[in-house]
């Protein structure tokens, strides 16, 4: 109701915002608080994710629904079947900054057929397949650098050759620089699939649900 | 009825009470539902869903229908908000599922439990796009908490149990089951089990004890706390427990929007609710907190401004059911992972002694009296509608349930009523979905005690959009009164093009209303009329009176802006009072 200082006609009384007392800190666009002087944010890294999930039909458009809406910035992101056939593992590389790193567990983990999720370390084993097609002009040459990289070739033609190579994405990403002197025709890579060292566990299953 | 139960005798079929055996798919679903307690489903007939409202047929329990899909859905919604437990809304495959997509977006953005029911073409059809097939699955996987395709009716019903559990356990939410036309009109004799979530979901019950300790601690420490209780408050049944924690701590009290209610307003310790047009008090206090304790609330930007000057010296302590809220939208200095109630509860456990807040009371204190939600009236003028809020509040129960559609109309709704009860207030928050109000009226009266009234706060616009429900409030001869305040705008966007652009009211003026009293009649209802402060009080007393629905047409002014007002993305202290501080 109507006090004594009636207020205008269309709007309220009080300070205006200039006249208010305001506060020291500062937060940066992720929501963290911050040093003002500094402002940093926190800046993207790459990492792996790894996911154990129960093999039902949709998992794998949750999972990339999850990614594409929220846009982040998917590297690669391999499935395939695990030690029980009810389970398939997920392998997802991003490149996003902390923040990021942490939500994207957090959805990961809760959506209802993912069994267990987490970012490995850089200690993990990591492999990638690629498929190059090349330009055959010069087949020893091409086998040669092939070997040195550990690849193998899968087909030879008068005009084509298509060589195989797995190793760290590393690995892969000088042995393509290499070959790229041939004529590089076609290229598929797999991204990446990976496993936790030694004896730590890449995934925890709680005993219920063990099959 | 399992074998542990009872033992069978010749006559058990036919005795008193006791159901038939389940005998198809949709018999399966129907006994499901009716394990699982449903009393009343929401929905619209149709080609795919036909076999499942045949075995409804034999069922006790009600089915209301509804004119529209999206009447089906918010009524479940509203009916989720007010009882607690799942609104269930059922609609045939292709448009009738389709047309459920705006009220299940609404309910996944505010985690109301709803379960949809929808049919789709028999299997075989499947993919083939055959009449009225819609993926329907593939539609709502992004909003919905968990959604299914069922594919065998001997676990059917299993399927819509677990729907219905997980609609109502952990961080609530609207679950879908699609239902293909043979799977439903196959035969099976399986009974259903319990309504269970499945093993892999497991939501925390309790926070992690040491993280307790620290929060306590830090809560302890601090000189100007604010608890900022969400909509999750009211979800977990924890408005007591933080009730009697504020009060014994002596924590003033800021609201989300979808908390209303958590906390009684008519308190001292109330600042009511912030956000966008919330309070300049609670704005400032979250402004000027150096701890904030949380709970159950998603930090939605209407709630922060822009996330860089949302309460910048402020620790937060974030207490939510849901591990992807803490540190989603604002870092969380403490995240409390588990049920609200019982969090609050090792919280307050946890809490040696108490800050002192006298003189951080008295600040917000000062804050009510610099920037009281008020507004001008001139005798001769168009009525306001804040004073016709405020007059319906003071005609109605402290219990009165309110539905609001959105807009200006809907902020009004929130500032100038005084809530003091959980589950009183009903509204789109996170989706903002115009037409919400009437359908959520329906839904809400169904949930609601039958002394408790319930009201609607509608926008010309709003109303329009879902208005057809009233046939069903008619038919049904629902107790609910319909306030639509008529601006003749779509007036919020009619604000904004008024603040941000330059007055350009491209498609924001609809002069072209029907009125409304008159429609309400031609629908079955009451039609009521307001035209000037005279008319207010009466009015609204004949409205409230009339046992049915009615529609009150309140031609209010139409230049009426909501203040105060945040610019989106902006800094919450920095609220506009008038529209020369835009
Ligand atoms: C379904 C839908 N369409 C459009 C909008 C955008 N919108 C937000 S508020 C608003 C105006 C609402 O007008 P009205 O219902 O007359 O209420 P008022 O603001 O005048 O109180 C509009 C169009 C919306 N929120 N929902």
């Amino acid at each position: 109701m109507s006090s004594q200082d009636d207020p205008p006609e269309n709007g309220l009384l009080g300070a205006d915002p200039d006249d208010r007392p305001r506060p020291r800190g500062r937060r940066n666009s992720q929501g963290i608080r911050i040093d003002p002087e500094v402002e940093a944010e926190r800046s993207p890294r790459r990492t792996t994710i790894t996911a154990l999930v129960q093999n039902e039909p949709g998992v794998l458009s949750k999972v990339s629904g999850l990614f594409s809406r929220r846009q982040y910035n998917i590297e690669s992101l391999t499935v395939g079947t695990t030690q029980e056939t009810e389970w398939s593992r997920i392998t997802v590389v991003v490149e996003e900054p902390d923040p990021n790193i942490d939500q994207i567990e957090k959805q990961l983990d809760k959506l209802v057929p993912v069994i267990h999720t987490r970012e490995l370390d850089e200690n993990a084993v990591a492999r990638e397949l690629v498929l190059v097609k090349l330009d055959a002009e010069d087949p020893a040459k091409v086998h040669a650098i092939t070997e040195m990289y550990d690849g193998r070739t899968l087909d030879a033609g008068p005009r084509t050759v298509t060589v195989e190579l797995t190793g760290s994405e590393r690995k892969i990403d000088d042995a393509l620089d290499a070959l790229r002197q041939f004529g590089v025709r076609e290229i598929a890579r797999t991204g990446q699939t990976a496993l936790a060292r030694g004896e730590t566990k890449t995934s925890t299953v709680p005993d219920d649900l063990k099959p | 009825m399992s074998s542990e139960q009872a033992v069978p005798t010749e006559e058990s079929g036919d005795a008193e009470g006791t159901p038939d055996p389940v005998s198809t798919g949709a018999a399966s679903v129907v006994r499901a539902l009716e394990n699982a307690g449903v009393e009343y489903l929401f929905g619209v007939q149709g080609g795919a869903i036909m076999p499942v409202y045949d075995a409804l047929y034999d069922s006790e329990m009600r089915h209301i229908t509804m004119a529209h899909e999206q009447g089906a859905v918010h009524a479940a919604d509203a009916y989720g908000i007010v009882s607690g437990d799942p609104g269930i809304c059922m609609a045939t495959s292709g448009p009738g599922a389709t047309n459920l997509v705006t009220g299940i977006a609404d309910a996944d953005m505010d985690s109301d439990p709803v379960l949809a029911l929808t049919g789709q073409v028999p299997t075989d059809f499947v993919g083939s796009d055959a009449f009225q097939e819609t993926d329907t699955t593939g539609v709502t996987r992004p909003i919905t908490k968990e959604n299914y395709f069922a594919s065998d009716a001997d676990t059917v019903g299993d399927v819509v149990g677990e729907a219905f559990a997980m609609a109502k356990r952990g961080r609530q939410g609207p679950t879908l089951v699609d239902l293909p036309k043979d799977v439903t009109n196959a035969e099976t004799d399986r009974e259903p089990g319990p309504a269970r979530t499945p093993d892999t979901y497991r939501p925390a019950e309790t926070a992690d004890e040491a993280t307790v300790t620290a929060a306590a601690e830090a809560f302890a420490a601090a000189e100007r706390p604010v608890i900022l209780a969400g909509g999750g408050v009211i979800k977990a049944e924890a408005s007591a427990a933080v009730r009697e924690f504020a009060i014994d701590h002596e924590v003033p009290v800021v609201t989300t929007m979808p908390g209303i209610g958590a906390f009684p307003e008519d308190h001292d310790l109330s600042l009511k609710w912030a956000g966008m047009h919330g309070t300049g008090y609670a704005n400032m206090a979250l402004t000027m907190s150096d701890c904030i304790l949380a709970v159950g609330t998603r930090f939605d930007d209407r709630l922060t401004g822009g996330v860089e000057t949302f309460a910048p010296d402020a620790e937060i302590l974030h207490v939510d059911i849901d591990p992807a809220e803490i540190s989603k939208n604002v870092e969380a200095d403490y995240g409390l992972v588990g049920d609200a109630r019982a969090v609050v509860g090792q919280f307050a456990d946890a809490v040696v002694g108490s800050p002192d807040t006298d003189a951080w009371c008295e600040q917000c204190a000062e804050w009510k009296r610099e920037y009281p939600l008020d507004y001008h009236i001139d005798e001769d003028a168009p009525v306001k509608p804040q004073f016709v809020v405020e007059a319906v509040d003071a005609a109605t129960g402290d219990d009165t349930v309110v539905t609001t559609g959105v807009g200006q109309h809907q902020m009004w709704a929130c500032q100038y009523w005084t809530y003091t009860e959980p589950r009183t207030w009903v509204s789109s928050h996170g989706l903002g979905a115009m037409g919400y109000g009437v359908p959520a009226a329906i839904g809400a009266r169904y949930a609601a005690d039958d002394d408790q009234s319930v009201v609607c706060f509608d926008g010309d616009g709003s109303f329009l959009m879902t208005c057809q429900e009233l046939t069903v409030a008619a038919r049904e001869e629902l107790d609910i009164t319909v306030f639509v305040l008529n601006n003749e705008f779509i007036g919020m966007v009619r604000q904004w093009q008024d603040g941000f652009f330059e007055g350009r009211r491209m498609a924001s003026e609809y002069d072209w209303m029907p009125e409304f009293d008159t429609l309400a009649e031609a629908f079955g209802a009451k039609g009521f009329r307001i035209d000037t402060y005279d008319d207010v009080e009466d009015t609204i007393e004949a409205a409230l009176a009339y046992e049915g629905p009615s529609v009150v047409d309140v031609h209010i002014d139409p230049e009426e802006d909501v203040f105060p007002m945040v610019p989106s993305g902006g800094d919450n202290g920095l609220f506009a009072l008038r529209g020369d501080h835009l």
